[in-house]
């Protein structure tokens, strides 16, 4: 809908200052499709060319444009071969190169790791970060929450079409936790334990909820003081996927 | 401009696709096989005696139009084949988001793809008429009355089979667009014959038929236009007496039927073009 490709049935809104769907804000946004696909007879370096002149770069722009995307994505060495003799991942490489044509202002990523391997997801990361240090914003859509959790500083979880939740990575995230796995401990100790946070039972390990980092020694102290002998600690930080499906239960 | 860049990528995809080489080295095979063919005639000879020169030009007349209705039956073919994926192919494979995305309008995408297919059938149609028409001129003397108009009859009816698919391929796969248009172009001719059976046996209701098919979808009709470009006028003479049939027509079409066939091509390019338009991509 933000490029057009659909329609929306009510409502209205704004890419970059124009109505989205609009020529002019596409002009300003460059896009990966999930279904990635490319004119097969054609050469990397044409499809790319051709692309330049869809997205009306100045002609004297082409060239750098193009070997600069290609340098970008890894495939200055099969500039020359057409499209058919590539790889789903080599693909996928070329449709990002054609997303960063022209230094767009946003970038629409829709699961651009799907098809890569751990070294093209590397690859894509840091392209991500650099688009992010060129001051451009990057939209990724995608499946794989690990990825999200390393290059996105802001995250909307969706279920059936529903925004749930949405915010910075970090807020979005539970509050910190901390497991301990502890013995011995009386009933009114592990009661004056709650100051902490909420405490929950998990099969001999207690989790303390919205526990600082700086508080876990405190924590530790309190265990021992209170007869407890403490055997494990772990900091645990919840990850985006158990928060997601948190979230997804909650919805 | 856009329009532009997606005909010129259209081009090099049918070169790209050797289809142009393929459309070269059947054309010039049928030209060698239909040239040795016209070549025989003037030797041959009936009830023992040397055909008369009007006897070698009826007889090129007739075999010319057997050729330039094989010749239809390809371009109609050839324009099916090249039109059901143009759009549907695009949209199937995903291609169309890529471009879509860009700063390009529905209807250049449309438009420039019926360009880029409707200039090289038009090169082709020209080229291979002329080619054609000229062999035979050549091998027995026989030139076509209106051979531009001949030309221009053929090349219409290739472009609004071109454009009938072109819009089926907005809204429905490429091979069931293409399976639609080559079923039509059937019907029609099939309409066509029957309405030339109904003038032979008085039959309004049977004429009719090949009345509404001349306009539903104007390729019998055009056909039958070429037919009269290319015929000796004894064979016009010979259909006004009721006795035509798809190799022989009475008379060229009417001013109101070339305006009809202009008004459908611009309309049903335009209900692509509405079509595209209001689908997702």
């Amino acid at each position: 809908m933000l490029l057009g490709l659909a329609q929306p049935t009510s409502g209205e809104g704004m890419v970059l200052g124009s109505p989205l769907g609009t020529l002019e804000a596409r002009r300003q946004v460059g896009y990966l499709p999930e279904l990635f696909r490319y004119q097969s007879w054609l050469k990397a370096r044409e499809v790319l060319g051709l692309h330049c002149r869809l997205a009306q770069l100045e002609r004297s722009s082409w060239p750098a444009a193009i070997k600069g995307a290609l340098a970008t994505v890894g495939l200055s060495d099969r500039a020359d071969d057409k499209v058919a003799g590539f790889s789903k991942g080599m693909q996928q490489r070329l449709g990002l190169g054609v997303a960063l044509l022209g230094n767009p202002r946003l970038v629409l990523l829709d699961e651009p790791t799907s098809a890569l391997d751990p070294v093209g997801r590397h690859d894509v990361r840091e392209v991500v970060r650099g688009l992010r240090d060129q001051g451009a914003a990057v939209f990724l859509n995608s499946h794989l929450l690990s990825e999200v959790e390393l290059v996105c500083d802001r995250v909307a979880v969706v279920d059936h079409g529903r925004v749930v939740a949405a915010g910075r990575l970090d807020e979005l995230l539970a509050r910190p936790q901390v497991r301990v796995r502890c013995t011995g401990l009386s009933a009114e100790a592990r009661q004056a334990l709650s100051a902490f946070g909420e405490i929950t039972d998990d099969e001999g390990w207690l989790t303390v909820g919205g526990i600082g980092s700086d508080r876990v020694p405190d924590l530790v102290r309190a265990i021992v003081d209170g007869g407890g002998r403490v055997h494990a600690v772990d900091p645990g930080q919840q990850t985006l996927e158990e928060r997601f499906l948190q979230l997804i239960e909650a919805a | 401009m856009a329009t532009w860049v997606i005909a010129s990528v259209t081009w090099r995809e049918l070169v790209r696709r050797k289809l142009v080489f393929a459309l070269l080295a059947l054309t010039a095979i049928v030209i060698g096989v239909t040239g040795w063919g016209f070549s025989r005639v003037p030797g041959l000879h009936l009830d023992g005696q040397p055909l008369t020169q009007g006897e070698i030009h009826t007889a090129a007349a007739q075999l010319l139009l057997l050729v330039m209705f094989m010749f239809s039956f390809v371009l109609a073919l050839t324009c099916a084949f090249l039109a059901a994926p143009a759009v549907a192919g695009d949209l199937e494979s995903g291609v169309a988001q890529g471009l879509l995305a860009r700063p390009l309008r529905r209807r250049e995408l449309i438009l420039g793809r019926w360009l880029g297919l409707a200039l090289p059938i038009t090169v082709y149609t020209v080229f291979s008429t002329t080619l054609e028409f000229g062999l035979v001129h050549w091998t027995t003397g026989y030139w076509p009355g209106q051979p531009i108009a001949a030309e221009a009859a053929l090349l219409v009816e290739g472009l609004v089979l071109l454009t009938f698919t072109l819009a089926l391929s907005t809204r429905i796969s490429a091979i069931t667009a293409g399976v639609i248009a080559v079923i039509a172009f059937g019907t029609m001719w099939l309409g066509g014959v029957a309405g030339a059976f109904g003038q032979v046996f008085h039959n309004n209701a049977i004429t009719n038929v090949g009345v509404v098919t001349h306009f539903l979808i104007p390729t019998d009709g055009l056909w039958h236009a070429a037919v009269y470009a290319m015929e000796p006028s004894a064979f016009a003479t010979e259909a006004a007496r009721g006795l035509g049939s798809s190799f022989e027509a009475a008379s060229g079409p009417t001013a109101g039927y070339l305006a009809w066939v202009a008004v459908w091509l611009v309309a049903v390019l335009g209900l692509a073009l509405f079509s595209f338009q209001s689908r997702e991509a």
